[in-house]
């Protein structure tokens, strides 16, 4: 039986595929103001048995898509014990959510926490703030990494954070120190959010922003321990419908 | 409103042109306009949209579809017969005064997502929903409530309010302010006791009428009436399937502020006795095993329904309410036994006195109130609702998550506003909270 997941997020929407316990295919596509029309694309040719759908966008695509509905919280603890079977709390930075979620020792979320409406903390800040220092993603997270002096910034909101970076550019502060600031507060942030809810083993660190090595190691020193990133972080919650699509036998509903 | 054609003993109800007594009250027809279209499209889509409502929700549909019209045009007729018509924005305001002088009591708290940009030029934009409504339907004059009272009372509860009403004052003639105590301490009592003294004289001398002890008890009755009604109720609730949705029973609660007590308690009644057959007959609004999920935290004042409309939307059931939209407020009847206004007094005292509000430290008594709630109505998990910039139940919410947890009991946090904005991520979240409680069980 193929079982397929699909993740319709706010920057990218992930398909993957599963058949025998394994993953046959996956695929990413960046999301746009036609979110139907992006899913479409990219499930053509994609055949499948069963079909679980997640992320913002999943109500908009049962719509259109005989599927189940999974919420991302569940999606994500399911897909994170395929790369990591002992995983007891998942750690998921996507682009407008970010999410961190304790696992039972079956694996059933235990507990969950998550942003508010508020960006700060989410992918979509980083973006802004690269945007705001005039640097692609790739080369904001190389800054910051090589940074030798770091600046303080001050974790509020993005918006503040947005007009205090101005503030300190037009201070003269080079922008390599306030790319490590601002991905130091995001470490911040992600690792508070983390200490709420029960974390009594190993971390999966999954989401597109999973893929910031500079992020990582800075949630990894918040933490004090090392976080498990798959292969393909973006892909987790993906997986995890596709999971949960085997298990359901083929049965689409709900 | 126009959704309703009928009244709720099925008789046809012609048209009524209210727009001559809302232009009487200097109300803003434009915006009121404005405003009931999105009530009445609201309600439709929120409400007369539930699968198996019980027959006498009727009742409450015909209510809110004249909660500004036949209800304001009954407070302004008992004012021509010299009753006094009386606004408040809590429950720490006794009712039982107020009725003891034959006045009527009218709950002004506003949960609409109206006049927002108005209410920040007298307020910071980090002041709580609910008192940014107050404001902005003031400011935008689209409350014919607040137009048809005598007197309005602002109560000393959260610095937020206080504060505000500094300024409400100014815009309001006819506020008048009660001081509220802050700890259960002897002195606490005290205060609200000469409080409660000062306002029963004031009343007198706005109404005319001197309180005998024969008047305070039957308004003490009256108002235990209402609220048992409301016991009545809430105990129906406990059975699985549950007989009557958690939108219904939180709007039930709300008309409470509203209605005519007496007429209000045979509705709630006459609907009880259908719920009871019901629950008899096993006959629910969702299936039997669905999750239930208990409400503690900020009050829903009308037409605030955005938290219950998404849990019954994803597959939870709300059981009860801990909230002054629900038990917080209706817990507990007031003693009538005594022979002199002042003893009457002390029971009325005494029965407020027990409310659990955040306002007040410490307050040990809510997180008592929520367990045995969750408890007695077999709830699944229970859903922290605050409002932003609530600081006082914000604070509570911390420490009740970590103890209902311990118990075993799982806790939902959401702090939200009146916008619509959230309401996706707030659904992924319940979502999530109702996947965590089935795979829990």
């Amino acid at each position: 039986m193929r079982a397929a997941g699909i993740d319709i997020g706010s920057r990218t929407v992930k398909v993957a595929v599963m058949e025998n316990g394994r993953l046959a295919a996956h695929r990413v596509a960046y999301n746009s103001h036609d979110p139907i029309e992006v899913c479409r694309g990219l499930l053509d040719g994609i055949a499948y048995d069963a079909l679980f759908a997640t992320g913002y966008g999943r109500h908009l695509f049962k719509q259109y898509w005989p599927c189940t509905l999974v919420t991302e919280i569940k999606a994500v603890a399911v897909g994170s014990r395929f790369f990591a079977p002992v995983v007891r709390a998942v750690l998921d930075v996507g682009g407008q959510d970010t999410k961190a979620v304790a696992l039972d020792a079956r694996g059933a979320v235990a507990k969950f926490e998550m942003n508010d409406k508020c960006a700060a903390g989410t992918g979509r800040f980083l973006e802004i703030m690269a945007t705001a220092l005039a640097y692609s993603m790739e080369d904001f997270a190389g800054a910051a990494s090589q940074s030798a002096a770091e600046q303080k910034v001050s974790p509020m909101c993005t918006v503040f954070a947005e007009s205090e970076v101005v503030s300190l550019v037009a201070r003269g502060v080079p922008r390599d120190g306030l790319a490590a600031g601002l991905h130091r507060t995001v470490a911040q942030r992600v690792a508070a959010m983390l200490r709420r809810v029960p974390v009594e083993g190993d971390v999966v660190f999954c989401g597109g922003v999973a893929l910031n090595a500079c992020l990582r190691r800075l949630i990894e020193q918040e933490l004090g321990f090392r976080l498990v990133v798959p292969d393909q972080p973006q892909l987790i919650a993906a997986v995890g419908g596709a999971l949960l699509a085997a298990a359901s036998n083929g049965q689409t509903a709900g | 409103l126009e959704f309703i054609t009928a009244d709720h003993q099925g008789n046809a109800m012609p048209a009524t042109d209210y727009r001559p007594m809302w232009t009487e009250l200097g109300l803003d027809l434009a915006k009121h306009d404005a405003l009931l279209g999105v009530l009445g499209k609201v309600y439709r889509d929120y409400f007369l949209s539930q699968k198996e409502r019980p027959k006498g929700m009727d009742y409450f549909n015909f209510v809110i579809s004249e909660v500004h019209g036949l209800r304001i045009k009954e407070l302004l007729d008992a004012r021509k017969a010299g009753r006094k018509v009386i606004g408040s924005f809590c429950l720490y305001v006794p009712e039982e005064l107020i009725v003891a002088v034959n006045g009527i009591s009218v709950g002004l708290c506003s949960g609409a997502d109206f006049g927002m940009e108005q209410a920040e030029r007298y307020l910071p934009r980090n002041t709580c929903a609910l008192i940014k409504s107050f404001f902005g339907f003031t400011l935008e004059k689209v409350c014919p409530f607040i137009a048809a009272c005598d007197m309005i009372v602002g109560e000393n509860t959260c610095d937020g309010k206080k504060k505000a009403y500094e300024t409400f004052g100014t815009l309001v003639p006819q506020l008048y302010v009660m001081d509220l105590p802050q700890m259960k301490s002897d002195a606490g009592r005290a205060l609200l006791a000469a409080e409660y003294l000062r306002f029963l004289r004031d009343l007198e001398k706005l109404s005319g009428i001197t309180v005998t002890p024969d008047l305070l008890a039957k308004a003490i009755e009256t108002v235990n009436r209402k609220r048992a009604a409301l016991h009545r109720l809430a105990a129906l609730r406990r059975a699985d399937p549950t007989p009557i949705s958690g939108l219904d029973a939180l709007l039930i609660n709300q008309v409470a502020f509203y209605d005519d007590p007496a007429r209000f308690t045979a509705s709630v009644n006459a609907l009880c006795n259908e719920l009871e057959k019901r629950v008899a007959a096993r006959q629910g609004v969702a299936p039997k095993g669905t999750p239930r999920l208990l409400v503690s935290g900020c009050p829903m004042a009308v037409p605030n329904w955005k938290l219950p409309m998404i849990v019954e939307r994803s597959g939870a059931v709300i059981v009860g309410e801990e909230s002054c939209v629900g038990e917080r407020g209706s817990q507990n009847l007031t003693d009538t036994r005594g022979a002199s206004v002042e003893a009457l007094l002390g029971n009325i005292v005494d029965r407020y006195f027990k409310i659990d509000c955040a306002i007040f430290t410490p307050n040990a008594s809510r997180l008592e109130h929520v367990r045995t709630m969750a408890r007695s109505y077999n709830a699944d998990g229970v859903l922290h609702y605050c409002l932003q910039f609530c600081t006082p139940y914000q604070m509570e919410a911390i420490p009740m998550e970590r103890a209902l947890e311990q118990d075993q009991v799982p806790v939902l946090r959401i702090d939200t506003d009146y916008s619509q904005e959230d309401v996706e991520q707030i659904r992924t979240r319940v979502e999530a909270f109702v996947e965590r409680l089935k795979d829990g069980a």
